[in-house]
């Protein structure tokens, strides 16, 4: 991934603050640039969830405190032929889009198959009941998701076709079908840089 | 006696005096029409011991055949013995072949068997394949030499397309059954369906689920229209809702449902229709399908969930909210198939809602995913156990599970003639007490009696294998991977399961002691697998050589020493090694 000019618009409601040195730039683990203080979960450690980077240990790690094995943190081989599910079954998964949902603070993974819905608000309520701590909040036409148990809110994100980290909502969700490639729910307080847009066009009429 | 002579056929002790040597003897005619009612294989078998007279008379009598292994016997051998058969069930590859375990072009191909068929069976009806080799040649060759024939079946079969189809549906006028399965075949298209007649009239079974193409739908409901026998109907996912709604009013009288697709948004109209349709099935009691259900879409189906005995959901991908709202109409439920999106949570309805359940089916929606790690767990199978305690067969995929919860379901459900678990972790130990899992089969085999076949998961040491062996009396199948620690293991089983016919072991430390200890028993056994496991090419040679009954075949895998024997299949045949090996099977 190259450093990237935000792809986000400039011009937001700074409430005074200059938000630009904030501003969530992305980029591989390790490179250096501004991270808020206090936000001890790095941006980097989350949102690259392929295997083989950083953060495939801490996946791992995750993994054996909920199963309780005792194996070392290596990256899993696939057995050939187990577990012993019939290949056919995966040639009829050809019409779907299958994507990986992380959200924030939970040790695992969904995934959910964006040829399902047709339309943001369909994604969002199946987000919300897959997650089911989650109720959907709509504030000033940002699609939020809030966890009624401790009032964190998160923002659903997506990574696109260019490796490039992106608002939820923002273009025709034909189009974001297209090229979303994996969710992220991020928490509120570290999507500030994403900016709030004008309300976006999507049409109800979806499929 | 009386004086009527008894007629000979073939049998060289029979006499034609009325005094024969057997004091209780019946005429032919009567023997044979007494037989003929005799439908269990297995009493047939029993029958054809008794004596010379018997034993032709039941070869003269049976029409069905049923072959499990296509190596244990030749074409020729079944043509000799049974000279009136109409029904064929053929089974062929090991099974580990759906595993992708077993190389291409390995064998089993129909096509010899069909030729001696159309020269001694001219008039059969019937051939149920499983996992054999099936070209379009061969289809067509089935089409054009049996002019009677009534019912193909193909699961699991591979090396045919929908031009093979295209044949069947051409040429068999009086087709009743066309069931096509999971099978690797190549879909060129819908048009075979358009090849039936428009005569064509017969049809009672049409599954064509498997096949992704679309097919034409005036050319099928025109069909479904004119089949007026048609009981079970199983449409691909290019079926739309609306499409469905037209095929139901056509068939009313249909037993077994395939929906296709139920993702569209539908009217309220719509929707009406849909649930009228439904509520006009009085005799539906099975329905899968349900391809990528909308849960919006799933109260459709609420008019004929009452009488429902058969749910398969594992295309329709769930979540808990959603099965358990639609099990609460399905109380009269026996079997249910699911993906583990379903959850504990969806497991736990399936316990309150399905009192009468017998067979469970959990299927993981991502297996081969390893960053996935929702699914179902140990709380929701004991769940299940709990409310529905006639539980007789589970196949269960889970990425956790305890000794505990184990004994707790079996101690619930003890009826189980099939437990298939399969922890998804190769190895994988109890998560709560990190020990073996060696407990949990232990309770399962003291506690149900009745057990036929066993899958066994997770860490496992001899001790699981000793259980088995000392209490699995019934036990008939074995599928161990990833499992034991010494021959021991193997040996237990292979002395103690009396009753076992077939076992498929992979990744195991069992070596040549184990292998032969089994010497005399896979005789009575219809195969063994191996692979992965502790064998060599001499401990191969040496079964081969003491026991000629037996075929012994060694695959080896490309970097493999020469002395490791990778895949050994070992088989009782009659009909000596096979003619037709691939180079890279070897018979020893």
């Amino acid at each position: 991934m190259s450093s990237e000019k935000p792809k986000v618009s400039p011009e937001f409601e700074t409430s005074g603050m200059n938000l630009q040195e904030t501003e969530l730039t992305l980029g591989l683990p390790g490179e250096s640039r501004t991270q808020k203080s206090g936000t001890k979960r790095g941006f980097s450690e989350t949102v690259d969830l392929c295997p083989g980077s950083t953060s495939a240990g801490k996946e791992e790690q995750s993994e054996n405190e909920i199963s309780g094995t005792t194996k070392p943190p290596t990256a899993k081989e696939q057995k050939v032929g187990w577990p012993p599910v019939r290949a056919f079954r995966k040639n009829l998964m050809k019409n779907c889009k299958y994507v990986k949902v992380a959200v924030d603070g939970a040790p695992y993974l969904r995934k959910v198959d964006l040829e399902m819905y047709c339309s943001y608000q369909q994604l969002l309520g199946a987000l919300e009941e897959m997650f089911t701590c989650f109720t959907i909040r709509d504030v000033l036409n940002e699609r939020r998701l809030m966890d009624p148990l401790n009032g964190v809110e998160y923002v659903p994100t997506y990574e696109d076709k260019d490796g490039d980290w992106m608002l939820v909502g923002d273009v025709p969700w034909k189009m974001f079908v297209e090229s979303c490639k994996r969710l992220r729910l991020m928490k509120y307080s570290e999507a500030i840089g994403f900016a709030p847009r004008t309300p976006p066009k999507c049409s109800s009429s979806g499929c | 006696m009386d004086s009527i002579s008894k007629k000979t056929k073939d049998s060289p002790n029979s006499t034609d005096s009325p005094e024969s040597t057997h004091p209780s003897s019946f005429p032919d005619e009567v023997l044979e029409g007494v037989l003929s009612l005799l439908s269990f294989n297995k009493d047939r078998s029993s029958v054809s011991l008794v004596c010379k007279d018997w034993y032709n008379a039941e070869r003269w009598t049976r029409t069905k055949v049923f072959i499990g292994n296509c190596y244990s016997v030749s074409p020729e051998i079944v043509a000799r013995r049974f000279p009136k058969i109409r029904s064929i069930i053929l089974k062929g590859k090991p099974r580990f072949s759906d595993f992708n375990l077993v190389p291409e072009n390995w064998g089993a191909d129909i096509q010899s068997w069909l030729v001696v068929f159309a020269r001694v069976y001219p008039f059969l009806e019937e051939l149920r394949l499983k996992r054999m080799t099936v070209s379009d040649e061969s289809l067509e060759f089935l089409a054009a030499s049996f002019p009677g024939f009534k019912a193909l079946s193909l699961s699991s079969c591979d090396g045919f397309s929908t031009d093979g189809l295209k044949a069947i549906a051409t040429h068999c006028k009086n087709l009743i059954e066309l069931d096509i399965q999971d099978n690797g075949m190549d879909d060129f298209g819908g048009g075979w369906l358009s090849c039936f007649p428009e005569n064509f009239a017969s049809l009672e079974v049409l599954n064509f689920a498997s096949l992704n193409s679309e097919v034409n739908f005036d050319a099928l409901e025109r069909l479904v229209t004119r089949c007026k026998s048609l009981k079970v109907l199983r449409v691909n996912k290019g079926i739309t809702l609306e499409q469905l709604q037209r095929l139901l009013m056509r068939a009313p009288q249909l037993m077994e449902l395939g929906t296709g697709s139920f993702q569209q948004d539908l009217t309220p109209r719509q929707c009406a229709e849909l649930e009228s349709a439904f509520s006009n099935c009085k005799n539906l009691h099975t329905v899968s399908g349900l391809w990528e259900a909308n849960s919006l879409n799933l109260p459709i189906l609420y008019p004929a969930c009452a009488s429902l005995v058969f749910l398969n959901l594992i295309d329709a991908t769930l979540q808990s909210g959603e099965l358990a709202k639609l099990l609460a109409h399905c109380p009269n439920l026996r079997r249910l198939w699911v993906q583990d999106t379903v959850e504990d949570k969806g497991l736990e309805a399936v316990g309150s809602c399905c009192p009468l359940l017998e067979e469970l089916r959990v299927f993981p929606a991502d297996p081969f995913d390893p960053d996935i790690l929702h699914g179902v767990t140990e709380s929701g199978f004991v769940a299940v156990s709990r409310g529905c305690r006639r539980l007789r067969y589970v196949l269960y995929f889970c990425r956790q599970m305890t000794n505990a919860a184990v004994a707790t379901i079996v101690q619930n459900c003890p009826d189980f003639t099939h437990f298939r678990l399969c922890i998804i972790n190769p190895g994988q130990p109890d998560h709560l007490t990190n020990e073996p899992m060696d407990e949990a089969f232990g309770a399962v085999v003291k506690t149900c009696t009745k057990l036929q076949r066993l899958s066994v998961s997770g860490l496992l040491t001899d001790l699981t294998f000793e259980y088995i062996g000392k209490y699995a009396k019934n036990l008939e199948t074995l599928s161990v991977a990833f499992a034991g620690s010494s021959d021991r293991g193997m040996q237990c089983v292979l002395g103690g399961c009396s009753k076992l016919r077939k076992l498929e072991i992979r990744d195991c430390p069992f070596g040549n002691a184990a292998l032969l200890s089994g010497l005399e028993k896979y005789e009575s056994m219809r195969s063994l697998w191996m692979s992965a496991c502790n064998v060599t090419m001499n401990g191969c040679r040496l079964l081969a050589r003491e026991m000629p009954w037996l075929n012994v075949e060694v695959m080896k895998d490309e970097e493999s020493d020469d002395s490791h024997a990778d895949k050994v299949y070992v088989y009782r045949s009659v009909a000596g090694p096979r003619r037709d090996a691939p180079p890279f099977v070897m018979t020893l």
